[in-house]
């Protein structure tokens, strides 16, 4: 069965058309890349499976189940987690306090008055951050941390919800060359081990086709390809995209 | 007909007025974020400048004007200084702090204008040229009212033409639109902000100064005008100057027309046309989406389990205050009762405003319906003191339930305003509804029940439910539930993302701090013997947020602080003479020194000399 | 590190709290304490001159000897306008300044406020100027007495002349607070009784201090009355004085008017003064008994000002204060009550009396006709109206006032 499928959905901005007629499935434990040039759709794209946006027409399923028309609170609920292009974090909270705030509204426990938050699911946010590697950052404020820590951060906080899906955008962007590949090579492991499907949009190539199963190319609005690393990296309308319409 | 054509243009000259000194505070929130409560105080200026020049100079059209347009530049140049000498300190305090600021400019000029111009009211001359009434079918409409009728959408022109011809308007455009691009650009942003705080000075005192013919120019011109205002701001939709026009003219309108058939609606009509347009539309009529209050601050400071000194440090303050009235005099208690109903109320601010970032201009509302329902239940049924402090937090958490539902939609000074409206709503149903509420001559003979009306017994009673209501707000911050709260504050998208429901999280969060604020009001009606209905007025509200951000928004201990602080100073100068100057200088002083509030600027001082240490 | 931290600002706290309230004020045995509370920050205008006028007496009562051969001493305090804080000052003058009385307060409900305070402390309370009915009716209890002459004894003063007009469609404007609609209740009622033939065609309820004139105006002007009752005041009666005559609301209306004739209502207007209303007021350069001419000449010559309305109110506050005292001839509370109860008070504007049954003071006011001269609104064909012929009769008075 497909984690996620999505059939053509669209999403127009003032009558110009953002998304056109795209459909795509998503399987389990699969890693799925989406790439395109700037303004190819694809924030657009991610936006309506997370809830975000409401396609003007088309359907989302996740596990099954219909979402549009959900909110990103109501998708999360669904078993989704999601890593934001520009980090979002709790600034004046700690790493461990930003993963159980997480683990609190997984649990939902959001409207307990009388226990401590600091001390529920303690060990349990402990575990995720040893799994991404920060554990050593406990303690520190997010409002402090490194721009890479955060995104790691932001990966934690995605897990602690047992999603049966992720969702990132651009999960690499903004960190140096190294710490790339690195981060990608951490989730890669993580997911596969927990056989957790993962969608990801991506600028840099070298990610994408190191550890994507499966990619697709948005071009304005539409998908033009999609298939292995491998084929969509021969594909001729790729080349073309990505070396510009001038070389036609 | 003609009688409506007249309304119509009275309602109209009404409107020009209230648009200028409106899009002066507009122009100045667009750019500096700073919600300006000094800005009556330049409308005030403005007025007794005019005045007074015009006085010194022959009667004639251009000694008139002339004296006008100097009045307005010159309360523009005292908006400079204020400018230079208190804000610009203070653009990178907490949201919302440079408020505090402004309410201490107000005091000074409050106490500096009855020290020179003296207590009693002023009449101006009519103007020169436009001392009569043209005749419209039969109805006279004074000249003056037409002279405004041009003057308003002239200025409106003459600031779009500003805005949108020269190089300085568009920049002051850009960075209303966006602080941060403004300076990357290479803009001299000081120079912008202060130009700006010129111009909306100068538009303020100029409001004023065309009044000088259509009202005595008096004490109260300050307070009278900025709630009306803001009011306007903000259905206009902050930062929109025809914006502001366009709800200058509405509310001018409707009460030109309204007085025909309800003429009791003045009262309220302004805050009625408020709560509905930002329920219709959350951003006002022409109010564009995204502006925050104030200036986010860098790094939002943390919160931290109180460790074993501070658990010490609150039982030391618990033990001293259990003891006092041992050695002290009847007054004292009396002060103190006041300080500890006061600091929960603003506790129960701080736990929507601190921990929420939900800043409410209109906080006296709960504080004030907890007053009323204990005091009510007294007084109608002859509750005892119990129930009475029973039905008091649960009136105001029932009131939080309902205006909160309508303001967790909106955010940011929106958000703000509405809450006011809710409050000035309340307050005008409980000074018209004499029958129930007795008006404005309030509820009398609320006093404690017989085991506590002994002053120590209160005082022990006021004590124990104080410190028990603040314990519980502490408690409630650090709990899930509070900390899902401040979630909110810190990232809305990240909330969402990971399925907090921010908007539930904080109608809950609502209804807790006004059952908390109702039960310090509750406490307060029986600490008095009466309950008035300034008990939720606009001052009120304004004590609350004073105490919270003079005492550090940003920590647990402010609020109480806060409102120690506030209490006992005014306490202390109250019997000198210009108690208001007195004042507002410390309240200047300590928003110059301390822009992270009492406590909050203590803890970055000693935190600072740990690091270099 | 951080707990010590916060330690010490507890402690600082706790210790600036303490250090901002004065130790108790040693018993001064050799001064009679009157506490004084009023509103002076928050309406200078009105209560600045009644401070002058009873600092005068004081100085003249203690010039003269004092009173029970002790001089009397003020304690005076500002309430800035909150009836909250006026409650708390008065706690304060009890308890550490161990006042013999309060007196004072201007606004209505911080003089009931008070009033309540003085009858859980049972303290006696002489409330200088708050005009409310219900001080010495609904919520009249034995320790407050009240000197002005009230809104229904000013407007059964008004109501008399009114009747007397021939104006049979009437408008009443007033500001939209209790006071307002006291005023205009009490006049429509007496009004009635005298002429059952008139009409209230319209009713204007402008905020207080925020009317909106030119459209209250007009809408006065469209119910075609042929007098209007005025209750506004301050700066709301000027705007409304002004956009009326401008707007010719007033040619051929006859306009009856509530305070006007009060030099701190009709000073501010100038050469704009309404001329010709039928106003309550005190025309305080145009009185010339022996006894107010002293007054006026002692206050001219300690201020350089002419009294107003507060600085008579003030003065014969201070005076009947000291009446009571020496009449008591202690300043224990059930003595001064039993004493000021009937006592008749010697003043510039003539003698009254606190009446038995309901504490009010007999004072009266001066209704007149404003007119203008030399560029100064001024009463002219005034008379002294006693205070004593415009109250209900004592069986209307016990049905309204709580027996003690």
């Amino acid at each position: 069965m497909s984690v996620l499928e999505v059939e053509r959905l669209v999403k127009k901005f003032g009558g110009v058309a953002a998304v056109r007629e795209v459909s795509f499935s998503l399987g389990e434990g699969e890693i799925l890349a989406l790439i395109g040039p700037n303004g190819a759709g694809k924030s657009t794209c991610f936006n309506m499976l997370n809830g975000q946006l409401r396609p003007d027409s088309g359907r989302i399923r996740l596990l099954g189940r219909d979402t549009v028309g959900l909110s990103p609170r109501q998708v999360w609920r669904r078993g989704v987690g999601r890593t934001f292009q520009i980090t979002a974090t709790f600034t004046s909270m700690s790493v461990r306090e930003n993963v159980q705030m997480a683990l609190l509204s997984h649990h939902r426990r959001l409207y307990a008055l009388v226990p401590l938050a600091a001390r529920q699911y303690r060990e349990e946010a402990e575990r995720i951050l040893d799994l991404v590697g920060i554990a050593d950052q406990a303690e520190r404020s997010c409002g402090v941390l490194a721009y890479g820590d955060l995104k790691k951060v932001e990966l934690a906080v995605a897990l602690a919800n047992e999603p049966r899906l992720l969702l990132m955008d651009e999960p690499t962007a903004g960190m140096a060359p190294r710490e790339r590949i690195e981060l990608m090579a951490l989730t890669a492991d993580i997911v596969r081990k927990q056989g957790i499907s993962v969608l990801f949009t991506e600028h840099d190539m070298d990610v994408v086709f190191t550890h994507a199963d499966r990619i697709m190319v948005l071009n304005r609005g539409e998908l033009v390809a999609e298939g292995a690393p491998q084929a969509v990296r021969e594909d001729p309308l790729v080349k073309q995209i990505y070396l510009g319409a001038g070389h036609a | 007909m003609s009688f409506f054509v007249v309304q119509f243009l009275t309602g109209l000259a009404s409107a020009a007025s209230l648009f200028l000194v409106a899009c002066g505070l507009s122009i100045i929130f667009g750019v500096t974020r700073i919600v300006n409560f000094a800005h009556g105080s330049f409308y005030m200026l403005g007025a007794y400048l005019a005045a007074t020049i015009v006085a010194t100079l022959p009667v004639g059209i251009f000694s008139y004007w002339g004296s006008v347009l100097v009045a307005a530049l010159v309360v523009g140049l005292i908006g400079i200084v204020v400018e230079i000498v208190v804000l610009r300190r203070i653009y990178h305090a907490p949201e919302l702090f440079q408020l505090v600021a402004t309410f201490g400019v107000v005091l000074v000029v409050q106490d500096l204008t009855l020290a020179i111009w003296g207590p009693a009211d002023k009449l101006g001359p009519l103007a020169p040229g436009l001392d009569s009434a043209v005749n419209i079918g039969g109805q006279l409409l004074p000249e003056y009212d037409v002279a405004l009728i041009i003057l308003g959408p002239a200025v409106l022109g003459l600031l779009w033409l500003l805005f949108h011809r020269t190089r300085w308007g568009t920049l002051v455009r850009a960075a209303t639109q966006d602080r941060e691009m403004v300076g990357a650009l290479g803009v001299n942003q000081r120079r912008i902000f202060t130009s700006v705080f010129f111009l909306g000075a100068c538009l303020a005192g100029l409001g004023g100064a065309v009044q000088i013919p259509r009202e005595p120019i008096s004490l109260m011109m300050d307070l009278n005008v900025i709630a009306e205002v803001f009011v306007v701001v903000v259905i206009g939709g902050m930062g929109s100057i025809l914006g502001a026009f366009l709800a200058a003219v509405i509310i001018g309108e409707l009460n030109a027309f309204g007085i025909l058939i309800f003429p009791e609606i003045t009262l309220v009509l302004l805050f009625l046309v408020m709560a509905v347009v930002l329920v219709i539309r959350p951003r006002g009529l022409l109010g564009k989406p995204e502006l925050t209050v104030g200036a986010q601050p860098a790094q939002i400071a943390a919160i931290h389990l109180p460790g074993p000194a501070t658990k010490l440090a609150m039982g030391v303050l618990f033990a001293v205050l259990a003891l006092v009235p041992l050695f002290a005099g009847d007054f004292l208690l009396v002060l103190l009762i006041e300080v500890m109903l006061l600091a929960l109320f603003a506790a129960s601010l701080h736990f929507i405003m601190g921990n929420g970032g939900m800043v409410s201009f209109g906080h006296a509302a709960y504080f004030g319906i907890g007053a009323y329902g204990a005091a009510l239940a007294v007084v109608h049924s002859d509750s005892p003191m119990e129930l009475a402090l029973v039905l008091a937090p649960t009136a105001a958490g029932l009131a939080g339930l309902v205006f909160g539902w309508f303001c967790v939609r909106l955010s940011g000074v929106y958000f703000a305003m509405l809450s006011l409206a809710f409050a000035q709503i309340a307050w005008s149903v409980v000074f018209q509804w004499y029958e129930v509420t007795g008006g404005d001559d309030g509820l009398l003979g609320i006093w404690p029940s017989e085991w506590a009306s002994d002053r120590f017994a209160f005082y022990y009673l006021s004590l124990i439910i104080v410190a028990g209501g603040v314990l519980m707000l502490r408690r409630m911050i650090f709990s899930p539930f509070g900390y899902a709260l401040r979630a909110g504050r810190d990232s809305p998208l990240r909330s969402d993302a990971i399925g907090i429901n921010l908007r539930h999280q904080q109608w809950a969060s609502i209804v807790i701090a006004g059952a908390f604020a109702g039960l310090a009001g509750g406490l307060y009606a029986f600490s008095k013997g009466s309950v008035f209905p300034d008990a939720m007025s606009i001052p009120r509200s304004v004590d609350a947020l004073v105490m919270v951000l003079l005492g550090g928004v940003d920590t647990l201990a402010g609020p109480l602080v806060g409102a120690a602080a506030l209490i006992g100073l005014e306490d202390a100068i109250s019997r000198f003479d210009y108690w208001r100057l007195i004042l507002g200088l410390v309240i200047i002083l300590i928003c110059v020194t301390a822009p992270n509030g009492i406590v909050g600027s203590l803890k970055l001082a000693f935190a600072g000399r740990r690091e270099r240490e | 590190m951080v707990t010590r931290r916060r330690v010490l600002w507890a402690t600082a706290a706790a210790t600036m709290l303490a250090s901002l309230v004065p130790g108790s004020a040693a018993l001064a045995a050799d001064t009679i304490r009157i506490g004084e509370i009023n509103s002076y920050s928050g309406l200078p205008a009105f209560t600045l001159p009644y401070r002058n006028g009873w600092e005068l007496a004081v100085e003249e009562i203690n010039a003269a000897g004092g009173v029970l051969g002790k001089q009397l001493e003020v304690i005076s305090r500002d309430d800035a306008g909150k009836p909250a804080n006026a409650v708390k000052i008065a706690e304060e003058l009890i308890a550490n300044e161990n006042v013999a009385l309060l007196s004072g307060t201007f606004f209505s409900h911080i003089g009931l406020a008070v009033s309540d305070l003085a009858k859980q402390r049972k303290v006696l309370f002489v409330a200088a100027e708050p005009l409310t009915d219900a001080i010495v009716w609904e919520k009249g209890h034995k320790y407050t007495f009240r000197l002005r002459p009230s809104t229904y004894m000013q407007a059964a003063m008004l109501a008399d002349e009114a009747a007397k007009l021939p104006a049979k469609r009437w408008a009443t404007i007033a500001p939209n607070y209790k006071y307002g609609q006291d005023a205009v209740t009490a006049f429509k009622e007496l009004l009635l009784a005298k002429r059952p033939d008139v009409e209230f065609v319209d009713e204007q309820w402008p905020a207080l201090f925020k009317i909106d004139a030119g459209a209250t105006a007009q809408a006065l002007l469209a119910a075609k009355p042929e007098a209007i009752y005025n209750v506004t005041f301050g700066s709301d009666l000027a705007k409304f004085a002004r956009e009326g005559k401008l707007r010719g609301l007033f040619e051929n209306v006859s306009v009856v008017s509530l305070l006007t004739g009060e030099p701190e209502y009709l000073d501010p207007l100038g050469a704009d003064a309404p001329e010709g209303w039928i106003v309550t007021g005190y025309p305080s350069t145009e009185i010339n008994t022996p006894e107010h001419t002293a007054f006026r000449d002692a206050y001219k010559a300690r201020y350089d000002a002419l009294p107003m309305l507060g600085s008579i109110v003030g003065y014969n506050t201070m005076k009947a204060v000291a009446a009571i005292i020496t009449a008591a001839g202690s300043t224990d509370t059930d003595a001064m009550i039993k004493a000021a109860e009937g006592l008749t008070v010697q003043s510039p504007t003539g003698p009254f009396t606190f009446r038995a049954i309901d504490h009010q003071a007999t004072m009266g006011a001066y209704v007149g006709k404003t007119a203008v001269k030399n560029g100064m609104g001024t009463m002219v064909d005034w008379t002294y109206a006693d205070g004593a012929d415009y109250l209900p009769s004592d069986e209307e008075v016990r049905k309204m006032r709580p027996a003690d």
